[in-house]
């Protein structure tokens, strides 16, 4: 019974630090464009146009670290046309989003169809259990350096929003436009570079789906972590480093299914794959009316007003 | 004096004086209308691009959604669940809410509806006392689903359109715990499916068609949407909470009412639109149920400008897209997702449209620009 136990708490860490990845790039992106008073609900779009994009390009360059760069550039290039299109007029950024969630989503299974079947290279991962000699603690410690990229982001972020210029600039935009507008700051152009650096960022975290784990393109590859990352944000209140904590959180629940059905217990596994779904759901509702939360919202949030 | 006055009649006196009701009724039938054909000219570019044909693109949606009374029939019968799943949009829509979640509320009605035949189907119920019961715990289960996220955006301040998003991944994994689990037909071998209903409690076509009645009911409810959200208390005071929150509860307004009632209506057209899915189309709840038809929905709704009764045509439209889907796919050599892209592309341009409401050149603004 023990070992069941440990087995299945070894596969969650595993599971965890594997599964929240995507979850920690994409909130990285979100936070740093909400900061600036912009919300981005369209990240899902630049995960699955990134995955789609990282594994063609690995596949037909043989590096998955160019694969890796091009994702994050879709990325870009996706958020940069949220980004100018958010600063029209009576244009609703929520409702942006949306479409552009639908847009990359369409763009990359249309054009991802001839790379369902091959195979690509994929990225490696670096063996941190190798000290031992169980092979459940060495499969649970193989991370891929993108959770490290993550991982230092996360670090940098919360360093450059605190002490930096850029970071004041980006704060400042994202609590009260019309004072930063009086410190002659352009907000459209902070939020742009805001939103365009947010979908780089989210673009990688698809290029780890289809580049490490799952580690193939499919259509069915991303089930909503962008979506649910950009929730992760409100419950991480929009600090970088609360991000590493929420997605591992998230990542231990998205792993619970998997890592039962390991230990031969499957009866309830489309019920476990609800888990994630129904703990951001509930991490919603706990966290929503919080006055800390309330505090730490950027004040021109559409999604707090 | 005089001639300040001179200059600011002279623009005025070329464009088109119109009271404000027709000024809004001419903004939002030109604006979306230039919206699609923008889209239409983005995407033929990308066609061109492509080396693919967009001429030969947009006369194979004539043939395979409109030429032949097939292919018309085909359109029709796949607007029926847009008209619904568009209505679950444009409703709480007026009352601010950008509720997501019919495609769940559809899932979950389609399988609440084939587990309740299921005990009347064993027990030899008449089918006239059946399908009603089927059709009103499909709209219930719907109704509670999507209220839910109602009542939590205004009772617990969480965000609807994620709650509401997140709804539909729980409502589809719901779907496939109990549809691959206790409730797995053993006869469905290939793809795990509910008891299938049998042909006697399949709802058939309407008189002279191969349409299912769907469509009926789809064109009913929105007619009565309509009034409800035009003519009625409920709608009016729906629509001064989605203009000015904060006014409609200084009236003394029950906002909060209003918002889970508005999101209860939703889910339940779109739990209807789920109990068609089951007793006109697949005879069984399945995966199939979860047809993007709650996602297209969305996007109707928008280009319906949320009015219930623009969502009717709309649907025609998008159903003659996805009518014309599989022709396209043979014939110009293109994967399935095309239609996506171009239903992005649309999406995208449509909003692009909003920011020309009260600007456009040759209505009189100064009438025209308070009613956006």
């Amino acid at each position: 019974m023990s070992d069941a136990i440990f087995m299945v708490l070894m596969a969650m860490l595993g599971g965890a630090i594997r599964v929240s990845t995507p979850f920690l790039l994409v909130a990285l992106g979100e936070t740093l464009t909400e900061k600036s008073g912009r919300i981005n609900l369209g990240l899902e779009g630049n995960l699955v146009l990134g995955a789609m994009i990282a594994y063609a390009t690995s596949y037909s360059t043989g590096s998955p670290w160019l694969g890796v760069l091009a994702a994050g550039l879709a990325g870009m290039v996706l958020s940069a046309g949220h980004g100018w299109i958010c600063k029209l007029p009576k244009v609703n950024d929520i409702a942006v989003g949306i479409a552009f969630m639908n847009l990359g989503t369409g763009l990359a299974f249309f054009f991802g169809k001839p790379f369902i079947q091959p195979t690509a290279p994929r990225l490696d991962a670096i063996a941190l259990g190798a000290w031992s000699s169980n092979p459940q603690v060495q499969q649970a410690l193989k991370v891929n350096p993108l959770f490290f990229v993550g991982l230092g982001l996360a670090v940098l972020l919360w360093w450059m929003l605190k002490n930096t210029r850029w970071g004041l600039i980006i704060r400042m935009t994202g609590d009260s436009a019309a004072s930063a507008r009086a410190m002659g700051v352009s907000v459209d152009r902070v939020r742009l570079l805001a939103t365009s650096a947010g979908g780089f960022f989210a673009g990688i975290g698809g290029a780890f789906l289809s580049l490490y784990y799952p580690g193939s393109w499919s259509e069915s590859l991303s089930s909503g972590q962008g979506l649910m990352a950009v929730a992760l944000v409100i419950f991480a209140r929009w600090n970088p480093i609360r991000c590493v904590w929420a997605a591992l959180l998230f990542g231990a629940s998205g792993a619970l299914g998997p890592a039962l059905q390991s230990i031969g217990f499957s009866k309830g596994y489309y019920f476990f794959n609800a888990a994630p779904y129904i703990l951001t759901l509930v991490i919603m509702v706990l966290s929503a009316r919080s006055q800390k939360a309330a505090h730490e919202a950027p004040g021109e949030l559409s999604i707090v007003k | 004096m005089s001639l300040s006055s001179a200059t600011s009649d002279l623009p005025a006196r070329r464009k088109l004086r119109l009271d404000p009701r027709s000024a809004a009724l001419i903004e939002a039938s030109v604006i979306p209308l230039a919206a699609l054909l923008a889209s239409a000219l983005i995407f033929s570019l990308f066609l061109t691009l492509l080396g693919k044909d967009p001429i030969r693109f947009f006369a194979l949606v004539w043939t395979g959604g409109v030429a032949s009374s097939f292919s018309f029939q085909n359109t029709l019968q796949r607007a029926a669940p847009l008209i619904l799943t568009g209505l679950a949009f444009a409703v709480p829509a007026r009352i601010g809410m950008t509720l997501l979640g019919a495609e769940g509320a559809l899932v979950l009605g389609g399988l609440a509806s084939a587990l309740v035949a299921i005990p009347m189907v064993l027990a030899g119920w008449p089918v006239w006392l059946g399908l009603p019961i089927m059709a009103l715990a499909a709209m219930a289960v719907g109704g509670v689903w999507m209220g839910i996220a109602g009542w939590l955006r205004h009772y617990r301040g969480v965000n609807e359109t994620i709650s509401s998003l997140l709804l539909t991944y729980i409502a589809v994994a719901i779907m496939n715990f109990l549809v691959e689990g206790v409730f797995r037909d053993p006869g469905s071998t290939n793809k795990a499916s509910t008891m299938p209903l049998g042909p006697d409690w399949r709802i058939g076509d309407m008189p002279g068609t191969s349409v299912h009645w769907g469509l009926a009911a789809g064109v009913i409810i929105a007619v009565l949407l309509w009034v409800l959200m035009e003519r009625t208390t409920f709608g009016f005071a729906a629509r001064i909470a989605g203009g000015n929150l904060r006014a409609a509860q200084a009236q003394g307004l029950a906002v909060g009412k209003l918002a889970v009632a508005s999101c209860a209506i939703a889910g339940a057209c779109a739990g209807l639109a789920g109990f068609f899915e089951v007793t006109a189309v697949h005879g069984q709840a399945n995966a199939s149920l979860a047809a993007q038809y709650g996602f297209t929905g969305i996007l109707v709704a928008f280009l319906a400008r949320q009015n219930p009764l623009a969502v009717v045509p709309v649907a025609l439209l998008f159903g003659a897209l996805g009518a014309s889907g599989g022709l396209i796919q043979r014939r110009m050599d293109m994967p399935d997702a095309t239609m996506l892209v171009l239903q992005g592309i649309i999406f995208v341009t449509l909003l692009v449209s909003e920011t020309l409401y009260g600007r456009l050149p040759f209505l009189s603004t100064e009438q025209a620009g308070d009613r956006t």
